[in-house]
C-alpha cells in the first residue's frame, strides 16, 4: 500500500493542461493537410492518390471544381507527397458542427493540357449558423431545433455522461477515446465521464462506418438515452464512412442513421482532438476555423 | 524448382506418398509450395501433414475462379514450423456441384473459417457438426459477397429474416445472460450469451461478425496502393502489422524484397505496436481486477509509447508508415534519439509496474487459475499468439519464420502451460523486455541505405502470402493479383478469428465476474475478425 503511495506521489502530476494550452503534439505529426488554394496548379495527382476520396474534383465547361473534404481525411498526407501546393500540418483540432463545414472547394479554369489556369471561385466553406441568438419569431423549425440544442449543451456542459458505441469501428478510434480516462488526457476533470449504459448517458461518442449488423443496435441505443441528448461521430468513419464507404455491408458515416452534433475527423482523431470535439459539443470551447477566414 | 532445404524432405516425402494425385506441385517462393489437388484428397492430404509433419492449418479460404479457371478454389494452407515452410492445396469446387466437405469434425480450428465460406461464396458445407451461418448474420439475404457477380456497393434490401437460435441450456436454476452487442466498456461489439447455474458459467456462446465491413471485397476493387491504407483499418491496434502482411505479400507475388533498412524499421515499428499494447493490456488485466492504480501507470507508459510513434511515423497508431517495398519514411538523428530515450525510461518504469502488479498479493489472487485454457484444448482449436503461448504453443513467425528484420536479431519466445490469465499476463510481460531489446539490436545493427524500392506494376494472376507475427499472434494476408495493378482477391486471417472460440472453453466453471478479466486477457479484435 505504501508502495503504492510512494509511486503516485512520485510520478507527479502528468496530466495535460489543454485546452488551456496548446495541443501536445510532434512537430512531426500529421494533421489537417492545408492547400496553397490560391497557387493550386492541379488537384490531379493529389486526387489519384487519395485513399479515401477526401481530394476529388468535377469539371465542367473548362472549369475545374476541387473539394477537400475534411471528414473523409485519415491524415495519411500522401496528397502532400505528390502536390507542393499542399502541406500536412500538424493541426488536429478539425472538429465541426455540420457535416458540410468540413468540406472546402474552389473552382479553377483549366488550360488544355489540364492543369489549373487559376482560381475562378473559392477557396469556401460553407459557413455555419450563428448558433447563441434566440431565433426570431417565424424562425425556421432547423433554426428553433439550432437553439434548442445549445440550451441542451448548457445545461449538459458541467456534467456530462458519455455512452461510447463502436458501430463499425476497426478499433482504432477506440484505442484514443481509452485514452482520455489516461492520467495525462484525465476527461474527468471537465465533470465528464464515461457511463456503462445509454440510459445514464447525456452523449453518445459513436464510431463508424456504420455496419448493416449495427444499423439497429445504434438506432435502439440512440432511443434508449434520454433526451436531451448529444451525438458526436468520431474518426474519417464515424463522419463519413471513411476509407470504406458506402458498401453492402457499411451504411457510411453515423448521420445516415441517427442525427449528428459534432463530427471529429482524423484516422483515428488523438486524443486532443477528441477533448476538442466533446468540448465543442457541450459549448465549453469553439470551432477553429480551417483557414483563417 | 527453388525450395527451402528444410522443405526439400517433407515434399519429396508427400510427392512420393501421394504421386499422381497431386495434379501440379510448384514453389512460387522457396518456402511456398502449392499443391492442386482434387477434393476427395483433403481429407487425407490434411491427415498425413498433420500426423507425419506435424503442420498446422493456419488458414482456410475460398477464390471464384469461375472467369478464369471455371471453378471456385479451396484453400488450406498449413504451416510447417519445424521446416519453415508453408504448403499450400488448392482444391477447385464445381459451380454445378457447389459444395465442399467439411474437415471440422477432425480439426476443430477450422469450425469458423469453413462456415464463413459457405456465408461468403455459397459453397455448401457437407458433414459439419454446425452448419449454420457465421459471417453473415441470420436476417440477411440469401446472398454471397464474395462471389465475382456480387457487386460491393449492392445495395440490400432491409433484413426482414429472423434472429439467431442460440442453443438452448435447460435445467434446475439455469438462467441465460445476454450482453452485447453494445457493450459497457469502451470496446468494440460483440454478443456474448452466457448460461449459468448460480454464479459459474455452463455453456457461452458468442455471436460476431457485427462490424463486418466488407474488407475483403474492397480489396478487390481498389488499386493496390490503396490497399495498404485499408490494411491499416483491418484492426487498428495491428495497423501496422496488418499493413506490412499486406506488403509483404504484394511484394512477395511481385517478386521484390524490401531493402534491409527498411525490414529493420518495420521491426521497430512492429516492436513498438507490440510494447504499446502489451502494456495497454496489462494495465486494463488490473483494471478488471480492480487494481486501477497499475491501469493509470500502464496508460501513462503507453501513453509515452505513443508519442514517440507520432514523432517516428507521424501517427500514434503509426499509420501511414507501411508502404509497398518498403517503408515511407527513414529515422533522422532527432527521431532515433527520441526512440533511444523511450528505452532508457520505459525499462525503469515498466519494471517498476510490473513490481507494483507483483506485490499486489489480491490481483495475483485473482489472475491466478481463472479462465484456464488447457493446452490440449488451445491445441486442438489451433489457439495461437499470446493466448497460445500460455497455453504451451511453442511457436513464433518471428522465429519460425523470420520476416523483416527477424533473422538479425536475438531474442527468447516465452511459452508457459498453465493457460490461466496470469500466463497470458506473464506471456505479455515477458514479450515487452523481448521487445525492447529486440529494438536496441536492431538499432546497434542498423545500415545505411534505401528505406524502400520501387514497385512496378504487379504481374496478373500470381498468388502471394504474407505474414507478420502481430503483437497478438500470427497475422497472414493472402493475395491473388489481377490485370491493371488491382487484386482478384485478398484474403485476411486475424489471430483473433482463430482465438475466440477459445474463450468460450476458457470461462467455462468461471463465475460471470471473472468474465472481463478472462476476456480482456485473450484481447481479441472484433474488428479483424469481422472484417
Amino acid at each position: 500500500m505504501l508502495d503504492i503511495l510512494r509511486k503516485s506521489l512520485s510520478t507527479g502530476i502528468v496530466t495535460t493542461s489543454y485546452p488551456a494550452t496548446p495541443p501536445e503534439v510532434s512537430n512531426r505529426a500529421r494533421g489537417r493537410p492545408e492547400i496553397d488554394w490560391a497557387n493550386w496548379k492541379d488537384a490531379r495527382p493529389a486526387t489519384a492518390i487519395c485513399p479515401t476520396g477526401a481530394i476529388s474534383y468535377e469539371e465542367r465547361t473548362g472549369r475545374r471544381t476541387v473539394r477537400l473534404d475534411m471528414a473523409k481525411c485519415i491524415f495519411c498526407g500522401l496528397c502532400a507527397e505528390v502536390d507542393k501546393a499542399i502541406r500536412m500540418t500538424n493541426n488536429c483540432e478539425c472538429a465541426a458542427r455540420r457535416r458540410d463545414d468540413l468540406v472546402s472547394s474552389a473552382s479553377y479554369s483549366l488550360q488544355s493540357d489540364g492543369t489549373h489556369e487559376r482560381m475562378v471561385a473559392g477557396p469556401s466553406t460553407s459557413q455555419a449558423p450563428p448558433g447563441e441568438q434566440w431565433p426570431a419569431r417565424g424562425a425556421s423549425l432547423e433554426a428553433i431545433g439550432q437553439q434548442i440544442k445549445a440550451r441542451a449543451a448548457k445545461i449538459l456542459g458541467r456534467s456530462l455522461h458519455i455512452r461510447e458505441v463502436d458501430a463499425g469501428s476497426c478499433n482504432g478510434c477506440e484505442i484514443e477515446i481509452v485514452n482520455l480516462n489516461s492520467p495525462v488526457y484525465d476527461l474527468e476533470r471537465f465533470g465528464i465521464h464515461f457511463v456503462a449504459s445509454p440510459r445514464h448517458a447525456d452523449m453518445l461518442l459513436v464510431t463508424g462506418p456504420v455496419t448493416r449488423n449495427m444499423e439497429l443496435a445504434l438506432k435502439k441505443t440512440y432511443e434508449a438515452t434520454p433526451e436531451p441528448r448529444l451525438v458526436v461521430a468520431v474518426g474519417a468513419c464515424g463522419c463519413s464512412g471513411g476509407i470504406f464507404g458506402v458498401n453492402y455491408a457499411t451504411r457510411g458515416g453515423v448521420d445516415q442513421v441517427i442525427p449528428v452534433d459534432v463530427y471529429i475527423p482524423g484516422c483515428p482523431p488523438n486524443p486532443h482532438a477528441l477533448l476538442q470535439g466533446i468540448l465543442v459539443a457541450i459549448g465549453r470551447v469553439e470551432v477553429k476555423q480551417a483557414h483563417g477566414s | 524448382m527453388n525450395v527451402l532445404s528444410s522443405l526439400q524432405p517433407i515434399l519429396n516425402e508427400v510427392t512420393q506418398r501421394f504421386g499422381q494425385r497431386l495434379e501440379s506441385v510448384r514453389a512460387v517462393h522457396p518456402n511456398e509450395i502449392y499443391v492442386h489437388a482434387k477434393m476427395e484428397l483433403v481429407a487425407g492430404f490434411t491427415a498425413h501433414l498433420y500426423r507425419k509433419w506435424n503442420a498446422r492449418l493456419v488458414s482456410l479460404f475460398a477464390d471464384d475462379a469461375r472467369q478464369t479457371d471455371g471453378a471456385f478454389h479451396l484453400f488450406y494452407v498449413f504451416a510447417l514450423d519445424a521446416a519453415h515452410g508453408f504448403f499450400i492445396l488448392r482444391v477447385p469446387a464445381s459451380p454445378d456441384k457447389a459444395e465442399f466437405a467439411s474437415l471440422t469434425n477432425a480439426i476443430h480450428a477450422v469450425n469458423w473459417q469453413e462456415r464463413e465460406v459457405q456465408d461468403m461464396f455459397g459453397l455448401k458445407l457437407v458433414g459439419h457438426p454446425n452448419p449454420r451461418r457465421c459471417a453473415l448474420h441470420d436476417d440477411w439475404p440469401e446472398v454471397h459477397p464474395l462471389r465475382k457477380d456480387f457487386d460491393l456497393r449492392t445495395e440490400l434490401p432491409p433484413f426482414t429474416g429472423s434472429r439467431h437460435d442460440f442453443r438452448v441450456v435447460e435445467g434446475e436454476g439455469v438462467f441465460q445472460v445476454p450482453v452485447g452487442p453494445v457493450h459497457a466498456g469502451i470496446i468494440e461489439p460483440g454478443h456474448f450469451l452466457f448460461s449459468v447455474a448460480g454464479e459459474p458459467v455452463l455453456y457461452l456462446q458468442l455471436r460476431m461478425f457485427y462490424v463486418h465491413k466488407g474488407t475483403e471485397k474492397l480489396f478487390e476493387t481498389l488499386p493496390v496502393p490503396h490497399g495498404v491504407r485499408l490494411a491499416e483499418s483491418v484492426s487498428g491496434d495491428s495497423s501496422f502489422a496488418h499493413a506490412t502482411a499486406f506488403c509483404h505479400a504484394v511484394e512477395r507475388a511481385a517478386g521484390v524484397e524490401a531493402p534491409p533498412r527498411a525490414r529493420a524499421l518495420r521491426t521497430l515499428c512492429l516492436e513498438l505496436e507490440r510494447i504499446y499494447n502489451h502494456i495497454a493490456d496489462i494495465g486494463a488485466i488490473c483494471t478488471d481486477v480492480a487494481f486501477v492504480t497499475a491501469n493509470m501507470h500502464a496508460l501513462r507508459l503507453k501513453e509515452r509509447v505513443l508519442r514517440v510513434n507520432e514523432h517516428l511515423t507521424g501517427n500514434r497508431l503509426l499509420r501511414g508508415m507501411a508502404c509497398l517495398g518498403g517503408v515511407r519514411f527513414d529515422f533522422d538523428a532527432d527521431q532515433f534519439h527520441a526512440l533511444k530515450q523511450l528505452l532508457v525510461e520505459l525499462t525503469p518504469e515498466f519494471e517498476s509496474l510490473i513490481e507494483l502488479i507483483r506485490e499486489s498479493s489480491g490481483t495475483r489472487d485473482r489472475l491466478e487459475t481463472t479462465g484456464v485454457l488447457k493446452p490440449e484444448v488451445a491445441r486442438d482449436l489451433g489457439v495461437v499468439g499470446i493466448a497460445g503461448r500460455a497455453s504451451g504453443f511453442n511457436h513464433d513467425l518471428r522465429r519460425d519464420f523470420p520476416h523483416a528484420f527477424y533473422d538479425q536479431v536475438q531474442f527468447t519466445v516465452p511459452v508457459f502451460t498453465e493457460g490461466d490469465v496470469q500466463r497470458r499476463l506473464a506471456v505479455r510481460r515477458e514479450e515487452v523486455y523481448q521487445s525492447l531489446a529486440i529494438i536496441q539490436q536492431t538499432m546497434d545493427k542498423l545500415s545505411a541505405g534505401p528505406v524502400r524500392v520501387e514497385m512496378g506494376p504487379l504481374p496478373p494472376d500470381r498468388t502471394a502470402l504474407g505474414y507478420v507475427e502481430g503483437w497478438r499472434g500470427e497475422i497472414f494476408h493472402w493475395i491473388r493479383t489481377a490485370p491493371g495493378n488491382r487484386l482478384a482477391r485478398c484474403k485476411v486471417k486475424d489471430p483473433s478469428l482463430q482465438n475466440w472460440p477459445a474463450l468460450s472453453e476458457a470461462i467455462l466453471g468461471n463465475i460471470i465476474p471473472d468474465f472481463p478479466v478472462v476476456n480482456k486477457s485473450f484481447n481479441l479484435s472484433y474488428s479483424g475478425t469481422d472484417r
